[in-house]
């Protein structure tokens, strides 16, 4: 440890912490702009001096960049000094010369990095009198705003796009005072992580193009802390409102997962919310097919009476929180309840599940996966399918560059030299796909084959480990790789629908424990609460459930369109039969429009909730703003139901008591809510609640003021710490899971979050968020060990003509709600295939072609990739409603008639 | 004393009577310093030769040559990785055109230099640097390296011995920037022509992450002769503390303006009035630019000085590449600011702000002061902008203090004629007719 003074105060850190670190995590003001706590210091921006003193008799001390020095025991400081000062003013003088005085008309403005340390530094009066310089902006594509003319030059951008997320198409350009930042030429940023250049530039030359479509300043949003429903890892986020619109989402810190950043599908992919497929008013289907709409209290008689029927059937959903799945549960009880998996990913993620809780692997946060010395992925193409674990293992291939600044007494903070010294030295990644990935570039060796194909891979590096020997290059490496790591991750999922896939990858798990290493496991589900669905209960499988309801069963349906889960024709069997369908949902499907009746749900961002993430974390989300119309939480729906049905052990009246009940229902697992994030007694010192909207937020009466010059009174919330209005405070060291948003006094932007940690980079104050259910045992269970199989059964495949299809994920479209996001849905691609330059030609099919099979619904767009093996296929899952494709081979055939989709063009995923 | 110990950087050159190669170079002992240490010492031997002659390098800061050479892990790396030595060429410093003028007429000895030093460190590559417009040095640089490859002084085996070594010429793209040493290996690694911070220090990690040394044209060119007639007689060849020869130049209103190599600390008007052979007529000289365009100028009370490092240095500038830039009396300060300043702006590698954006500012107050527009407290807004820009620290590099020492100097030396240009509300030179 290390005593430094700043200002005549003593403070205590680790020796060789970077001084700006270390000053800013006694909460002290330090102004910066090119630092950044994820990516280190470069020292470009000069804003961050201070003064250093030799000793306690040098009184004049020499002018030192804060962020490009180590904090050294004994070390003398002052922020405060006049010279250290004055600087710092220069420092934004300079930059102020040419940058654009437009912050009434800028995005950035009430949130802005550059104003906030303009103020700081109390640089006011400008003297500069030449003209200012000038840029043309790009076209980034759908999510990036550019605005050159406020940039300034900090670098921070082509750090986090190239270094950081290693994108390729976004630089730094031309020299002197002249620096230019963007593409080559206009066109998509290619990058799914090129969202958090939004949050990154500190001023406001990226900007969230949607949300400025819809613009809103920061102070005039109502937020709430929230998490991202776009795959399972559950990324925390703060969700922003007004007008009864989802403006926005933002990264919420949380230490162990995304920590400052999240992916685009997240980002983006919120707007699903404000949809036009959004479903805002309960229906009855009358007699002759029509939807009658807005009658509440029709439609629950309906749904009542049909759910009079002896025979109920309740499908839940991976999409929907714990709380509505567990009402729906206990509704029609658990020998009547599926799950709302497909068939193929029910059981490949039930076996996802005992192979994480009876093989006692140790299953990594994000922050772990990041620390990892050898990562193997096996068959799951990661970037597309649980983005933040792709960014995280990026940055777990740096670490050697770590080990090697640190033999180089180069220190770890200071980012240019440790890239310099490592240049292309990174640690192990190998990666046994399908398909190519985004994360080949920085792989030490890939193979692309086919499920049985990784399958069989998997299993010959774990019998490597053990002591075979093979002659596949690829498998030998892999093993000698794990071998000789201090922490390798293994990481998989459930994409390709193969448990095979899942035991083989847990065999060299297994063989490495033998070994004595202590492998991590990250298996990828599928959707935001895949895991609590397994967590849950056995079930009903999807096909038997379809089965009862084709046979008269009534059914509710939450959440979920059917017909991305199973062929289309069981589907339609049980949906167009004699049972009848309650079905509740947030955006409209194929499944809802064959309902008797519908109950508008509400999105993750009209309700509070619980989602179990791919670490089986349970994690809270919070209401951010009140469901119009007769929009409502999927459990109060049923709760009504229950209640009218008489059912009180199926009905309440706040979420904390479904989530209390749904909690103490979890088999074998012992979590209180309060464990997971504050309930709605939460008061900030016993009194305050939490305040959803700024203390400057504006306009209270104003909105309304077409229907009313009275304030309304502000709706009061019986459920959630939060209030609904400016009373309350940001509880700041008291809770770190329920900020709203970050603002301290003096720091308006989202580089504030500092002052909610314990230190830079550290925890967030209070209570963090998330309960981890399974508690992963330090040692397996030995009983269970003998139990478990890891066996891999070969597959087979009936022989026949036609080509093998296999599931291409696609981060934008493949995921249902997000894709529905009107940005996403004008970056995402329309449906396609990928196919070997062989199977093309035999085809006749070129690239951009059409093709399409009986097998399929719709047509597909041809993209050749020699990554495919011939003979296979690849469907992209998602971008034509359908994400389970055909468990046999297909064949295909040129579609004339087909139209590839152009960028931009919002057409909502295609519906046959 | 012959003409090739008295002046070991060009004597040769005058003895042949045009740019030396191969067969005139070793007619003239050329390459038997080289083999005497790649065959008969020991590489610590080499360096240690080196320190003891006193060698500072002459591409501006003047650092002691065999203590940089001592910072480079001795031996073979342990992770068997190479070591690089480099020849920095780059020479875009205005007013300073002796790297150009060695190698074109004498490329061999950097050659020869280049091999000493490479052995000396263990280096198994080494590149040459090279301005980008020197196309003529380039050729004929090419083709003493052809020489010598043939003869087996570079590439595999030199001279006989397995010691190897990969030579190598890169032209730069063009930035003043890219005479930046650490600026330099990012340029020469493909990357932007942007300063490294120090540390590491590129005998840590240098090009590509690996140990490298960086020294000017004329540093190596003084190495074989080191070698040769050994530390001692280089020492001496110094008049003051300071050792060996330097190439000085003179530019600006003088009868012969050039190049000379004379014994390190010589006089300022030695230099004037001896070789450059003094003004022309009616032209007085009012300060000078001692060692290129990023020195502070010095006028009259200095012309006695010694031109070596310390003496430069105690008179408030530095001895930089030793080529002077003269000012005389029909120049208006003002305006060579200005123009200085548009150079140095210019060259701005766009890293780091006080550099990236202060220069700019105060090359457009240069312009308005010139052109009559100053504004009372101009003065101080440079003032305070030379104090800002120009603290060493402040910056990322020192491109930016040495793009303010003109200023800071002429803002001391010349400030009547900054304040007139305000008060008056023109330039004086101009209505002279001599602007
Ligand atoms: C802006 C700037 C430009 C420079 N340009 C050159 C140059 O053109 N040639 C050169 O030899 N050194 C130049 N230097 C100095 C080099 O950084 C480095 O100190 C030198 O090459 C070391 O060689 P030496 O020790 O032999 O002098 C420059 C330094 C700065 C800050
Ligand atoms: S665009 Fe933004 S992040 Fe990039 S350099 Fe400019 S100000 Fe910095
Ligand atoms: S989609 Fe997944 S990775 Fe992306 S922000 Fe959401 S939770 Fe994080
Ligand atoms: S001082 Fe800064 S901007 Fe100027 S050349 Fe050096 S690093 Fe670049
Ligand atoms: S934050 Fe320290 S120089 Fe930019």
């Amino acid at each position: 440890m290390a005593t430094f003074t700043v200002d005549g105060k003593q403070y205590e850190v680790e020796a060789g912490t970077n001084l700006l670190q270390a000053i800013l995590s006694q909460s002290l003001d330090l102004p910066y702009f090119c630092w950044h706590p994820a990516m280190g210091s470069v020292g470009a921006c000069r804003q961050c001096a201070v003064i250093q003193y030799q000793d306690a008799e040098d009184e004049r001390g020499r002018l030192t960049m804060a962020c490009m020095t180590d904090v050294q025991d004994g070390m003398i400081v002052s922020v405060e000094a006049a010279h250290a000062k004055d600087f710092r003013a220069s420092v934004i003088e300079w930059l102020m010369e040419n940058h654009p005085h437009d912050c009434p008309v800028c995005e950035e403005g009430g949130e802005c990095h550059l104003q906030d340390m303009t103020v700081m530094t109390g640089h006011s009066v400008r003297r500069y009198r030449d003209k200012k310089r000038t840029w043309e902006n790009q076209d980034l594509g759908p999510f990036i705003g550019h605005e050159m003319n406020r940039c300034i030059t900090c670098y921070r951008c082509v750090r986090f796009y190239q270094d950081y997320a290693g994108g390729k198409d976004l630089g730094a350009f031309g020299s002197r005072s002249r620096m230019f930042f963007g593409r080559v030429e206009d066109g998509v940023l290619e990058s799914e992580f090129a969202g958090n250049l939004v949050e990154v530039c500190p001023t406001g030359v990226f900007t969230d193009k949607p949300f400025s479509q819809h613009y809103t300043r920061k102070w005039d949003l109502q937020s709430a802390a929230s998490v991202c429903p776009g795959c399972s890892v559950g990324c925390n986020t703060f969700a922003s409102e007004r007008y009864g619109v989802l403006k926005r989402l933002h990264n919420r810190y949380h230490n162990d997962l995304n920590k400052y950043f999240i992916c685009d599908r997240g980002r983006f992919g919120s707007h699903f919310v404000n949809s036009q497929q959004r479903v805002r008013h309960a229906a009855v289907k009358a007699n002759d097919g029509v939807f009658e709409y807005g009658d509440v209290n029709a439609a629950l008689d309906r749904a009542v009476e049909i759910l009079k029927h002896e025979d109920v059937v309740g499908i839940g959903s991976p999409r929907a929180s714990m709380e509505a799945n567990y009402a729906l549960r206990q509704l029609v009880g658990e020998e009547n309840f599926c799950r709302g998996l497909s068939d193929s990913e029910r059981i490949v993620t039930d076996q996802a599940c005992s192979i994480l809780m009876k093989g006692g692997f140790k299953v990594p946060t994000v922050t772990e996966v990041e620390a990892a010395d050898v990562v193997v992925v096996i068959g799951e193409d990661i970037s597309n399918t649980a983005p933040r674990i792709a960014l995280a293992i990026r940055q777990a291939t740096r670490n050697v560059s770590f080990e090697m600044a640190e033999s180089a007494n180069i220190p770890l903070w200071q980012d240019a030299g440790v890239r310099g010294h490592a240049q292309h030295q990174r640690n192990a990644l190998y990666v046994a796909t399908s398909n190519s990935t985004r994360l080949d570039d920085i792989a030490e060796a890939t193979v692309n084959a086919l499920s049985d194909g990784i399958t069989q891979i998997a299993s010959q590096i774990a019998g490597q480990i053990s002591g075979e020997s093979h002659e596949n290059t690829f498998v030998t490496s892999v093993a000698e790789a794990l071998l000789a790591a201090e922490r390798p991750l293994l990481v998989t999922g459930t994409s390709l629908r193969d448990p095979n896939v899942l035991n083989a990858t847990a065999a060299i798990a297994w063989a490495l424990r033998a070994k004595e290493k202590e492998p991590a496991m990250l298996i990828a589900g599928s959707e935001v609460n895949t895991f609590n669905t397994v967590v849950t209960c056995e079930g009903l499988t999807l096909n038997s459930a379809l089965t009862r309801i084709a046979d008269g069963a009534s059914a509710v349906i939450l959440e979920n369109d059917l017909y991305r889960r199973a062929q289309s024709d069981s589907v339609d069997r049980a949906l167009e039969g004699d049972g009848e369908v309650v079905a509740l949902d947030v955006v409209e499907s194929e499944t809802l429009v064959k309902a008797n009746v519908v109950l508008p749900a509400a999105s993750y961002a009209e309700q509070t909730g619980t989602f179990v993430n791919y670490e089986t974390r349970a994690q809270r989300f919070y209401q951010v703003f009140q469901p119009q119309d007769d929009i409502q939480p999927a459990w109060r729906w049923l709760s009504k139901i229950a209640s009218r049905l008489g059912r009180t052990d199926a009905s309440w009246t706040t979420v904390d008591e479904v989530s209390r009940s749904a909690l103490a229902a979890l088999p074998g697992i012992d979590a209180s809510l309060e464990e997971l994030a504050p309930t709605k007694d939460f008061r900030i010192e016993g009194e305050h609640r939490v305040a959803r909207q700024t203390h400057r937020y504006s306009g209270r009466t104003a909105m309304n003021a077409d229907v009313s010059v009275h304030e309304p009174k502000a709706p009061v919330d019986d459920e959630t710490p939060y209030s609904y209005s400016m009373e309350g405070q940001n509880p700041g060291d008291q809770s770190g899971s329920v900020i709203p948003y970050s603002w301290t006094p003096g720091w308006n932007s989202n580089q504030s979050i500092f002052k909610f940690q314990a230190e830079v980079s550290g925890d967030l104050l209070g209570q963090s968020g998330g309960k981890r259910l399974f508690a992963v045992p330090s040692e397996p269970d030995a009983e269970v060990d003998k139990e478990f199989d890891f066996s891999v059964t070969q597959p087979t495949r009936p022989a026949a003509d036609g080509l093998v299809p296999f599931p291409i994920h696609d981060v934008f479209g493949s995921d249902e709600l997000s894709a529905q996001s009107w940005p996403v849905a004008q970056r995402a691609k329309g449906p396609y295939v990928l196919i070997h330059p062989d199977d093309a030609a035999v085809l006749s099919a070129s690239a951009g072609s059409g093709v399409r099979s009986d097998a399929l619904v719709g047509s597909f767009e041809v993209v050749i990739d020699d990554c495919v093996q011939s003979g296979s296929v690849g469907i992209a899952v998602g971008l034509n409603g359908r994400v389970e494709i055909p468990d046999r081979t297909i064949a295909l055939v040129v579609d004339p008639d087909f139209e590839p989709r152009q960028l931009g063009d919002a057409r909502v995923i295609a519906k046959s | 004393m012959s003409l090739l110990e008295t002046k070991p950087l060009t004597g040769r050159v005058e003895e042949v009577g045009g740019p030396v190669f191969l067969e005139d170079y070793e007619a003239g002992g050329g390459y038997v310093a080289a083999k005497k240490a790649v065959t008969q010492m020991t590489p610590s031997e080499v360096i240690d030769e080196v320190k003891d002659s006193n060698l500072r390098g002459r591409g501006g800061a003047g650092f002691p040559t065999g203590t940089k050479w001592g910072f480079v892990p001795p031996g073979p790396s342990p992770d068997g990785g190479v070591k690089y030595l480099v020849c920095n060429g780059d020479e875009m410093e205005p007013g300073t055109f002796k790297d150009r003028w060695l190698i074109s007429n004498n490329p061999h000895s950097l050659i020869e230099g280049m091999v000493i030093g490479a052995y000396a460190i263990g280096a198994t590559k080494a590149y040459v640097f090279l301005r980008g417009e020197y196309f003529e040095p380039k050729s004929k640089l090419a083709k003493a390296i052809d020489e010598a490859k043939a003869a087996g002084y570079l590439g595999e085996g030199v001279f006989g011995s397995d010691f190897d070594l990969d030579f190598r010429i890169h032209s730069s793209g063009g930035r003043y920037i890219c005479g930046e040493e650490t600026a330099l290996l990012n340029a020469l690694e493909g990357k932007r022509a942007q300063p490294r911070n120090k540390p590491p220090f590129p005998p840590a990690s240098g090009a590509w992450g690996r140990p490298t040394i960086v020294n000017n044209v004329e540093t190596y060119c003084n190495v074989p002769s080191i070698i040769q007639n050994g530390a001692d007689w280089f020492r001496d060849l110094g008049l003051t503390e300071d050792a060996g020869t330097k190439i000085y130049g003179v530019s600006g209103r003088v009868n012969n303006p050039g190049l000379w190599e004379l014994p390190i600390g010589t006089t300022i008007r030695e230099i004037i009035d001896e070789y450059a052979g003094g003004m022309q007529d009616g032209f007085r000289l009012r300060g000078l630019l001692p060692g290129g365009a990023s020195t502070d100028f010095l006028v009259e009370e200095h012309f006695d000085l010694a031109m070596d490092y310390g003496t430069i240095q105690a008179a408030g500038s530095r001895m930089g590449t030793g080529t002077m830039i003269l000012m005389d009396d029909s120049i208006c300060p003002v305006d060579m600011s200005r123009n200085l300043q548009h150079f140095f702006a210019q060259e701005s590698c766009g890293f780091c702000t006080p550099c990236r954006e202060g220069l700019p500012w105060v090359e457009s107050l240069l312009l308005d002061i010139e052109e009559g527009r100053g504004q009372p407290g101009d003065l101080e807004i440079l003032d305070q902008n030379a104090q800002y820009i120009g603290a060493p620290g402040n910056t990322f590099c020192l491109h930016a203090t040495g793009a303010i020492e003109p200023l800071q100097s002429a803002l001391k030396y010349f400030r009547d004629d900054f304040e007139r240009h305000i008060v008056e509300g023109r330039c004086p030179y101009r209505t002279n007719g001599n602007a």
